[in-house]
């Protein structure tokens, strides 16, 4: 068995982990990066490019707020954008219980420094004549926007390793332990040792971390996704809805991407597959909002694996059970805008024991220890654990 | 529970015939308005062409399953103009007039046919350019010639056999481009010779243009197709090094044929790289049968056989089928099929290696060539990609290739460049083609419209 | 270029309406065939290389996509004509 020792190593090379990579890399820590397959292979490379913090739980604001100044300085900071454009993010209203909703986020986004612009029904109309009559009411972010999720992760990683750091696809990591002095990492007949451990390794976060003892309710979650032929481009704004069973935008050069509901997956193999009830049921939604794409080609459906945790928010922070083992994962389905900024404080975690961004909300043991959720969140025995 | 057939061609039709022979009522899926499939596509209703102008040698083929098929009518579930988009388990989606169909199966036998391959060259995706099987429907289905001077360019047995229709419908043939050198050909005589009266008749073709002074080029290399909004010249590099132009307004081309396995993939039957027949083929025993329990495979959407061959798979295909079932079999019927299409399989390989794919071809087009038509992405574009400073973290495979340069993520979904792509991909990358993969399918196979609720 | 008609010429006359100007074709005639009969393209590009007129005419490849009023977005070469249909090449802005 052939061993390497390194610094730090990390888990999972979708965007977190290749953004910590980075953000080590440019301190001058060494770290290796092991990802099993394809870097942003799996949520981070499918998801729907939201960059966005409109409508986020209160918790995630300050990360998504330190995310959105990074996303600002990708050029310079990966050299790239990613295609990111600050289109706006209109968070739709389809009745008055939605649009309570919306006024009611009003206060948290104030109280964030997110600004928000309520608009009302008639104006609504007149701003976007191609919304459906069913819409009433809409929420706009105008910081916010969106981006090209197929290009995130290998930018970001291609920049770690400018910046020193080793990326190893293909690297499927088959044991996890620590021998009391450092994380000793398996893959195949290869030893990885570090004093650091970073497990950025999104749905199979959950199996890295019971391997350190700490049990974490983590369930596959598929987004399921569509993506039309070109069209002449008229929806600027990345268009979202209170209850987020539907998101659809346009990119520049035409096709609308939409999606909601769930595909189905195997997260062992691993493998997914997008559901045609869902694609149905989310064309009628995507009609309600844009009633003119009646008609308009779909072209291609997808999904993934993203790890979702029962109250929405992931898992950040430091192991309950392990020094020097960190976490990062579980994103329920909006991790792609958070990227950049986790690997930015996972780093500060690291190397400074030490982040401005509260992470309390976020800890890795706030599940009862008792108790755990199934998939809708509902708690059951603990011997039917995620 | 249900037998689903997909594609009402040759394949599609036998394998009906065995299982209503045996007393079941299968579902025949076909996106056509009619029956035939490609090569005995039907004319529609008023043309009045008779078979033999139609479908030349093969006119008594194509009656013979136009006529089984009509037979086979009240005795199936025939849906034309329906589109089978996606395959999960035990389960095919499909789509008709706007309206939305989930179809459960026991067993389905995937009968999808065959389009062109083709290799791009600058000017391809000029207004007058079509696959030679394209201008061949135009033909046969619509009683239209491509255009008023028809360069014929490409390889395979088909590149004569439609100029030659063309040629007797009254169009004007300007010239036939073959690729391959005669030697190559000719290398492959003793094997095409078992091919018995299709060899014969491939040879009839190419005499019968020669004697009317069309003008046939072998071992040639094409080098562009210009015009101003439309094709207007056709030039060439002869294999002895000499450049030529002719002007035309229409070229037809095409390189072979590949599977339309699109069902296959998404059904989860694992593909293999066929060096021969230069094509990713979906694995199945020699009776159709795949490792995805209930998927079954026949005809030219199998691996590329021909139609004859079709006939014998798809009818190969319902017995096993009928095996699946518990049901008794025909033992000679089936020994007979087994023995027409084990025999078939000397020829098929000749017939591939005297008209083989020119991968150098397509690996060594120039940069600024429209590679992917769909999203118009340039051969020099995929190539930067593939030549990123960081080699590790470039595209290895065509679909990592796809996500980060758009390439394949078109209307057609790969269709048309994939084969080319890989030769671009696996050329920059220093590997044999096989080695790049080949683009994943995901549903839905053709595009599908956005549908209100009521449409499910 | 225009396809040629070669056969099949006596069928009934259909006529129908091609971004905004009538047109003669054949009844029987697929659209593309009636369209690439008259004018000879069937759409414009996206992405800036100009015309297109199809390419496979077997419903495989995807670039013969054309607007028909009252019927959305068509492939021409596996829609029949219909008399009277009005077709747009002009991807109209939904």
């Amino acid at each position: 068995m052939s061993a390497t020792s390194t610094d730090v190593l990390i888990v999972g090379g979708g965007g977190a982990g290749c953004s910590t990579a980075l953000h080590l890399a440019k301190r001058g820590a060494r770290c290796i990066l092991l990802e099993r397959g394809q870097i942003g292979g799996q949520a981070s490379g499918v998801n729907y490019g939201g960059v966005r913090q409109q409508g986020r739980h209160p918790a995630e604001l300050p990360l998504a707020r330190r995310a959105r100044d990074i996303w600002a300085k990708l050029p310079e900071l990966i050299g790239t954008d990613c295609e990111f454009e600050v289109t706006g993010h209109l968070k739709l209203a389809r009745n008055q219980a939605e649009e309570a909703d919306l006024i009611a986020y009003l206060d948290v986004a104030k109280a964030n420094g997110l600004p928000l612009i309520m608009i009302g029904g008639n104006v609504i109309h007149q701003q976007y004549p191609w919304l459906g009559p069913d819409v009433v009411a809409g929420s706009f972010a105008p910081d916010d926007g969106a981006a090209n999720p197929r290009l995130l992760s290998p930018a970001l990683a291609r920049a770690a390793r400018d910046a020193g750091a080793d990326i190893r696809q293909f690297t499927p990591v088959s044991h996890l332990a620590h021998d009391g002095t450092q994380f000793v990492v398996t893959s195949g007949e290869h030893e990885f040792r570090a004093r650091y451990l970073v497990n950025t390794a999104g749905y199979w976060g959950g199996a890295v971390a019971r391997a350190f003892g700490e049990q974490v309710p983590v369930s596959p979650l598929s987004p399921n996704m569509l993506v039309t032929e070109p069209l002449p481009y008229f929806i600027a704004p990345n268009l979202g809805v209170v209850g987020g069973d539907v998101y659809l935008r346009q990119i520049r050069r035409g096709n609308v991407i939409f999606g909601g509901g769930r595909g189905q997956s195997d997260p062992d193999v691993p493998s997914s597959r997008p559901s045609p009830e869902a694609s149905a049921a989310v064309m009628a939604k995507a009609l309600q909002l844009v009633p003119q794409l009646a008609g308009a080609q779909v072209i291609r459906s997808w999904t993934g694996i993203d790890g979702e945790m029962p109250d929405q928010i992931p898992v950040i922070g430091l192991s309950r059970t392990t020094p020097d083992l960190f976490h990062a994962f579980g994103f329920s389905g909006h991790g792609f805008q958070l990227g950049p900024a986790v690997g930015a404080i996972m780093s500060e975690l690291v190397l400074d024991r030490h982040t401005d961004v509260p992470l309390e909300p976020f800890r890795i043991d706030r599940f009862a220890a008792d108790q755990s959720f199934n998939q809708q969140g509902q708690r059951h025995d603990a011997s039917h654990h995620a | 529970m249900s037998i689903l057939i997909i594609g009402a061609g040759p394949a599609g039709t036998r394998a009906a015939e065995v299982l209503v022979s045996a007393g079941l009522r299968p579902i025949v899926i076909d996106e056509a308005p009619e029956n035939g499939g490609r090569i005995y596509q039907r004319q529609p209703a008023g043309f009045r062409r008779d078979p033999r102008t139609l479908y030349g040698f093969e006119a008594a083929k194509a009656r013979a399953i136009h006529d089984v098929f009509d037979q086979l009518r009240p005795s199936i579930d025939f849906r034309p103009r329906t589109l089978a988009w996606n395959l999960r388990q035990g389960v095919i989606d499909t789509i008709c007039d706007g309206k939305a169909s989930a179809v459960p199966f026991a067993q389905t036998i995937l009968c999808t046919g065959a389009m062109d391959r083709a290799v791009p060259l600058p000017g391809w995706t000029l207004p007058g350019v079509f696959t030679l099987g394209g201008s061949q429907i135009a033909l046969k289905a619509q009683g239209c010639a491509i255009g008023a001077k028809v360069a014929f360019l490409g390889t395979g047995p088909l590149l004569y056999l439609v100029a030659y229709q063309y040629a007797r419908a009254g169009a004007q043939v300007t010239a036939v481009l073959d690729t391959t050198p005669f030697a190559v050909k000719a290398a492959q005589a003793f094997g095409l010779m078992r091919g018995g009266a299709t060899f014969a008749k491939g040879l009839y073709y190419i005499a019968w243009l020669r004697a009317r002074g069309i003008r046939i080029a072998e071992g040639v290399t094409p080098m562009a197709i210009e015009g101003s909004d439309r094709v207007e010249l056709v030039s060439w590099r002869d294999a002895r090094g000499t450049n030529h132009e002719a002007a035309v307004d229409a070229v037809a081309i095409g390189f072979g044929l590949k599977p339309e396995a699109q069902l296959a993939d998404l059904a989860g039957v694992p593909f293999d790289f066929d060096p021969v027949q230069h094509n990713w083929v979906p694995r199945k025993d020699p009776s159709g049968r795949t490792s995805v329990g209930g998927v079954f495979l026949a005809g030219d959407g199998g691996g590329i056989r021909g139609a004859d061959l079709a006939e014998a798979a798809g009818a190969r295909a319902a017995w096993a089928v009928l095996a699946a079932r518990g049901l008794a079999a025909d033992a000679r019927a089936v020994a007979r099929l087994d023995a027409t299409l084990a025999a078939g399989a000397s020829f098929r390989a000749a017939l591939e290696r005297a008209f083989p794919f020119p991968a150098k071809l397509a690996a060594d087009m120039a940069d600024e060539t429209i590679l992917c038509r769909c999203e118009v992405i340039t051969a020099g574009e995929l190539r930067a990609a593939a030549n990123e400073a960081l080699a590790m973290l470039s595209p290895s495979e065509v679909n990592r290739a796809k996500a980060l340069t758009r390439v394949g993520m078109g209307r057609c979904q790969g269709r048309v460049c994939g084969a080319a792509a890989a030769e671009v991909l696996a050329a920059a990358l220093s590997c044999p083609a096989e080695q790049v993969g080949r683009l994943r399918g995901q549903p839905p196979v053709k595009p599908i419209p956005i549908l209100p609720a009521e449409a499910a | 270029m225009r396809l040629q008609r070669l056969a099949e010429t006596d069928r009934a006359a259909v006529s129908f309406v091609l971004d905004g100007t009538p047109v003669a074709a054949l009844e029987g005639d697929s659209l593309l065939t009636a369209i690439l009969a008259h004018d000879g393209y069937l759409r414009v590009s996206e992405f800036g290389d100009g015309l297109r007129a199809g390419f496979c005419l077997m419903g495989a490849c995807q670039d013969c996509w054309v607007n028909v009023e009252g019927g959305g977005r068509v492939r021409a070469c596996t829609t029949p004509l219909t008399g009277g249909m009005r077709v747009s090449r002009r991807i109209v802005q939904p």
